[in-house]
């Protein structure tokens, strides 16, 4: 299973997230902004960062970037995409998912281990995981509160499309406890905090990241096993 | 040669951090007489030809303010007209 990574200018954590990508099992492709092909990519990686230096709005700008024309329509076809912290923000920007992130509401930078409580187990990027079970991995961001109108929550957990809600804690003021969101079809996820950043005992604060990398590539592989690969033809 | 001014702020409803941590600094500059302040973006816009209000709201719409928490303001300003006094 071939997993991309992107790199815009100013991405920090590209690295960390194809290491993690490698360790669960996956064969990482380097993708570049500039470059509008995804290169036959089973899912996407957004990574962590400062994508242009946040300038206007964290993600404004990367949106426009060429690889992310063709991101955004393989993602309404199904490719599986996980936005971590910036990723998060340009997924929000390229409105793939609902809602926007702002600055913390303590105005803090905040750097630390953070408890998460898994509460959908169904997204392509979480099915490694049980509903309720809790999780420590870091989160790092000056930009991480996540706001949306009451209707647009309501919704969101209507359908079940908080992925995740920080417990023991709200590093940031998010509405609702929110750490993690998805789309419609469950393929496309943002989260604030890291997993990336916690898939090796030497550097990470547990093992649970990993999680999420390895849940793309059964959730890929149950796709292939059932005729139906994941993100459509039009790669 | 006229330039358009757009003019980008939160919504009523989305909370100002920035704007709040200035107005709880203003008591130290001993003005006690502000209940609120709010922060905003003011972006110049320069048409090589004359200004098209139709794009500069395009502009805006789709990438100077984000719809989900900005609100955005345009208008023109004429650099002929006499400077305001600072």
């Amino acid at each position: 299973m071939r997993i991309g990574v992107v790199t815009f200018p100013g991405s920090l954590d590209d690295g960390d997230a194809a290491r993690a990508a490698r360790i669960a099992g996956a064969e990482v492709v380097r993708l570049w902004h500039g470059d509008a092909g995804l290169h036959g990519v089973d899912a996407v990686v957004l990574p962590g960062g400062f994508s242009y230096g946040d300038a206007l709005r964290c993600g404004a700008i990367a949106r426009f970037a060429p690889v992310m024309e063709t991101l955004a329509d393989a993602a309404r076809g199904g490719l599986p995409v996980l936005g971590i912290c910036n990723g998060f923000q340009i997924l929000c920007e390229a409105h793939l998912l609902p809602g926007a992130l702002t600055r913390n509401q303590h105005l803090h930078f905040r750097n630390r281990d953070q408890f998460l409580r898994v509460e959908s187990a169904s997204t392509a990027w979480t099915n490694a995981f049980t509903a309720g079970q809790e999780i420590l991995i870091p989160v790092k961001n000056g930009e991480g509160c996540y706001v949306a109108d009451e209707h647009t929550l309501d919704q969101l957990e209507a359908d079940g499309r908080v992925v995740a809600r920080y417990t023991r804690g709200n590093p940031n003021g998010s509405q609702r406890d929110i750490a993690a969101i998805t789309n419609e079809a469950g393929n496309v996820v943002g989260i604030m905090p890291h997993p990336e950043h916690a898939v090796e005992a030497l550097t990470g604060p547990s093992l649970d990241g990993l999680g999420f990398f390895t849940s793309v590539l059964r959730a890929l592989a149950g796709a292939t096993a059932g005729g139906q690969l994941a993100g459509g033809q039009d790669r | 040669m006229a330039r358009v001014v757009v003019d980008v702020m939160l919504k009523p409803e989305i909370l100002d951090p920035q704007g709040q941590a200035v107005a709880n600094a203003l008591p130290r500059l001993g003005v006690n007489s502000v209940s609120s302040v709010r922060i905003g973006r003011r972006i110049e816009i320069e048409f090589a030809e004359e200004p098209d209000l139709d794009t500069a709201r395009e502009i805006a719409d789709k990438l100077l303010a984000n719809p989900v928490i900005e609100d955005f303001h345009i208008s023109i300003v004429d650099e002929s007209a006499p400077a305001e006094v600072a």
